[in-house]
């Protein structure tokens, strides 16, 4: 709500700001959700990238928790 | 005169289309209005009536006025509706836009008096506030049904809260919201409007805000689904018809509106109830022994609410909006 804009994605104000989601969600790892089993988990930068569950290799990236603004029109 | 009255329909047109009740245009009567006149003449008859739908008759008024009151209660007469959808997740199938916009078009059972106008012009982030908006969550998770019944391939059984209905957006009362709404809370008047379809693991989480609005803007704020009319069809028949010619005279129309009478003679029984599908005048027996029109100044109204308001109470703002425009045009400067 804070974004000018109506909808969608806005751009970060300033890059140190964009890359400061990257740094805060680092010490903790990024969630991810495997493409084979469905296991939620979290991946930090140094890990191979698999599945904590069944070892499988594709993984997609969980969808953040941010609010998004849509007119409902 | 009453001839005058009458639309002529005949087998590929229709004659007599405009009226010609004003000044000026005929040599004898007085056509000038009269609000006295159009007083003793004036006829409103309720045919059937509930609390979503409702189907009046209004006689003896001219077409630009009743036309009016249709287009007022579909685009002007005020109801409330999602307008801001905040998405905080959502995993499910359907995209962040199209779920937006389903919700904006939930009908809402709100009384549009209980909320004032939101104003355009005030920063986004001042200008909803609880006595201009209704704030509305829908928080859903799918998971797996572990009860589910063996063998069972149905997706509301093997899981809970696969489908998302329209009931479960939950009102969030805000501040004197818990007062004003405590008789009536905000609930959808469809409550099994299908939003979205969920499979285990999939979420929604948003919050909407739903504000006053016109039909005129959007189609989600029009407070009638329909609201039409048709004028009076009038059936006279000319020459006598009997026998199996009446019978089939009579197929000619819908069920009720024609009746046969002991002498074996078709009469009009409910012209009310005739489609006007000028099927009879595409049989050669009944070649000049029938006329169909409509009176022109009979208006059938059908008005269909989207249930937040009664349809006479949709019709009623009609005539005030209707009138605050007439008093708004008297007063401007450019009438006097």
């Amino acid at each position: 709500m804070a974004s000018p804009q109506r909808e969608g994605f806005s751009i970060p104000a300033s890059i140190s700001h964009a890359a400061l989601g990257q740094v805060t969600s680092k010490s903790l790892g990024v969630r991810y959700n495997c493409a084979q089993c469905a296991a939620s988990f979290s991946l930090s930068k140094n890990d191979a990238i698999r599945c904590k569950e069944c070892g499988h290799r594709v993984i997609y990236k969980a969808r953040t928790r941010r609010m998004v603004q849509f007119e409902a029109r | 005169m009453s001839d005058n009255t009458i639309v002529g329909i005949e087998y590929n047109r229709v004659t007599n289309t405009s009226s010609t009740d004003f000044p000026g245009h005929q040599a004898n009567g007085d056509y000038s209005w009269d609000i006295e006149k159009f007083k003793d003449s004036f006829e409103i008859n309720i045919s059937h009536i509930t609390e979503r739908t409702a189907n009046f008759d209004l006689i003896h008024i001219d077409t630009s006025i009743a036309n009016a009151f249709r287009r007022i209660m579909i685009s002007e007469v005020p109801s409330v509706a999602a307008e801001a959808v905040y998405m905080f997740m959502n995993t499910s199938v359907i995209q962040d836009e199209v779920l937006a916009h389903r919700i904006g078009l939930i009908p809402l059972k709100v009384d549009p008096d209980l909320l004032n106008w939101v104003d355009k012009t005030q920063d986004e982030n001042d200008r909803y506030t609880e006595d201009n908006t209704i704030v509305l969550s829908l928080d859903v998770v799918c998971t797996k049904n572990p009860h589910a019944p063996k063998n069972s391939t149905d997706p509301k059984e093997l899981y809970r809260n696969a489908h998302v209905y329209a009931k479960d957006l939950k009102f969030e009362p805000q501040g004197t919201q818990v007062e004003s709404f405590k008789n009536s809370p905000v609930v959808p008047s469809d409550p099994d409007i299908l939003l979205a379809k969920l499979r285990p693991g999939q979420e929604i989480s948003l919050r909407a805000h739903c504000v006053l609005g016109i039909g005129a803007d959007h189609a989600k704020f029009s407070p009638v689904a329909t609201a039409s009319y048709r004028l009076m069809p009038t059936i006279d028949i000319i020459e006598p018809i009997r026998g199996d010619s009446a019978k089939r005279f009579q197929q000619c129309f819908p069920s009720g509106v024609i009746d046969i009478n002991s002498n074996g003679e078709a009469y009009v029984k409910d012209s009310r109830k005739d489609t006007v599908s000028r099927e009879v005048l595409r049989h050669e027996e009944f070649d000049g022994k029938v006329k169909l029109g409509r009176k022109r100044d009979h208006f059938i109204f059908n008005v269909e609410s989207t249930g937040a308001m009664s349809p006479e109470e949709i019709f009623f703002k009609s005539v005030r909006v209707l009138k605050n425009k007439a008093d708004y045009l008297r007063n401007c400067p450019i009438g006097q």
